[in-house]
């Protein structure tokens, strides 16, 4: 195996420039994709928890529908067919008409899919709350709303902080599919420079290393955050 | 929009698709296989006394698990290559990369299967004077393997998902070919809408029947 090594070329310019770029592209894309992946997300896992059977139901079809597709497949179907599907004004629009379509097609794409697998962490969550604290709150006259917003939420949400933590880093790595419909991400980029100036391993490298230094810095705000949300006298899902 | 959808060319295009499917299966297969017996060796190693062992085991499984799939489909087309010093084809590149990438979360799997043996298996073994080897062949791997029977084939499920980034270096998978014919006729509506209702029939009534063999097991 003989290999030219020539690290110092990832300073050079352009290419110092485009894994900059490529990195923010893809904390843009991953931390847009997350709000919609949370919010969505707990929304559905919630009405799967319900007892209203229309609403139970439509969150079941949800999150089967996402996760039985491949992601990159997803992605292609609202590149290519969502805008088709619309009005032709509607689909102009979402084609030329705002800015970066690349990359809110991509944060669409992230968002609905990774909600799905949200959904399900979250009613894990709100199901693993003993039922008990349920019939104590109703026993309270709380309504719905309110059993929800004051027992089970805070309680569940405490318990899945770790597996939120992967789903979030999760949409962190999947965004590198982005690159699949033009979006210049931290992948794509290295990919750019092993194919400019034949560096690949010292490009890959980069962006190897980039992705572990993220990941590490996620957990650990998490596992912090985690601590100071705990609530004194219960058991975190990962002390099990 | 759906109006003037063309089934004749989703038909046309059947046999086509058909061998890009045979691709997916067959990268689908020996990914499965490559990343089970790397991911068991693992485990095992992770579960081992020496601590080098596993260090190094558990350094694997964390290195691979916070890296995109897609990287490391783009190191191992590039690193292959380079290793074996001729060009092999995209398709052993990919494979390479499937088996290193699935034995991380393989491993995973099967760790938690042998930790779900109850000790006192390992112990009747030993006290029936197993060796080591033995005891993992005959009593605790295969006892862990059926445990973990459903979370394997879920993650089956997620691997033939996952084949699909083989778009990214352009081997003729299921998806690829689909594409080759959407922008051929220019008919991308129909093409990929096929394509998403293929995968989604598969993928769906393969978990039904692990949930269905999961609720069996649970019996």
């Amino acid at each position: 195996m003989n290999y030219n090594w020539n690290w110092p070329v990832l300073i050079t310019d352009p290419y110092f420039g485009w894994i900059v770029s490529g990195l923010g592209w893809t904390i843009a894309v991953a931390s847009a994709s997350w709000v919609i992946a949370f919010f969505l997300g707990s929304l559905i896992g919630i009405m799967r928890t319900t007892e209203n059977r229309i609403l139970l139901g439509i969150g079941t079809v949800y999150v089967e529908i996402f996760r039985n597709v491949p992601l990159l497949v997803q992605m292609f179907l609202w590149y290519f067919v969502f805008p088709e599907l619309l009005p032709e004004s509607a689909g102009n629009w979402v084609k030329r008409g705002i800015p970066l379509p690349e990359f809110w097609t991509a944060v669409v794409c992230l968002g609905t899919y990774t909600a799905s697998r949200v959904a399900e962490q979250v009613r894990a969550g709100i199901t693993s709350v003993s039922i008990g604290q349920r019939y104590a709150a109703k026993a309270m006259g709380l309504k719905p709303f309110q059993v929800y917003r004051y027992v089970l939420l805070p309680v569940g949400y405490r318990l899945i902080i770790p597996p939120m933590t992967s789903e979030f880093l999760g949409i962190f790595k999947n965004s590198s599919l982005a690159l699949t419909i033009g979006v210049l991400e931290l992948t794509a980029q290295t990919r750019q420079i092993e194919e400019y100036t034949f560096q690949g391993f010292e490009a890959f490298t980069t962006a190897t290393v980039l992705y572990i230094l993220v990941t590490f810095i996620v957990m650990t705000i998490m596992q912090i955050v985690e601590k100071r949300v705990a609530i004194p006298g219960m058991v975190s899902l990962r002390a099990k | 929009m759906f109006a003037d959808f063309d089934f004749a060319v989703v038909i046309k295009s059947l046999p086509f698709l058909w061998e890009g499917m045979q691709l997916t299966l067959l990268l689908t297969i020996l990914a499965i296989g490559g990343g089970l017996i790397l991911g068991t060796i693992l485990a095992l190693c992770r579960l081992s006394p020496y601590k080098l062992l596993s260090f190094a085991a558990g350094s694997y499984v964390n290195f691979f698990r916070s890296m995109p799939l897609i990287l490391v489909i783009f190191w191992f087309y590039f690193l292959v290559p380079l290793i074996v010093g001729r060009p092999v084809g995209g398709f052993y590149s990919v494979l390479v990369a499937f088996v290193m990438f699935e034995a991380a979360y393989y491993c995973e799997i099967m760790r938690a299967g042998i930790q779900s043996i109850r000790k006192s298996q390992v112990h009747a073994g030993q006290a029936l004077g197993l060796t080591y080897q033995q005891n993992m062949r005959y009593i605790v791997l295969p006892q862990a393997f059926r445990n973990m029977i459903p979370i394997l084939l879920t993650q089956a499920i997620v691997l033939f998902q996952d084949t699909s980034l083989v778009y990214v270096v352009g081997l003729h998978d299921f998806l690829v070919n689909a594409e080759i014919i959407a922008n051929r006729d220019n008919r991308l509506i129909e093409m990929f809408t096929t394509v998403a209702i293929i995968y989604f029939v598969l993928c769906l009534s393969a978990s039904l029947s692990v949930g269905a063999l999961q609720r069996k097991y649970a019996k």
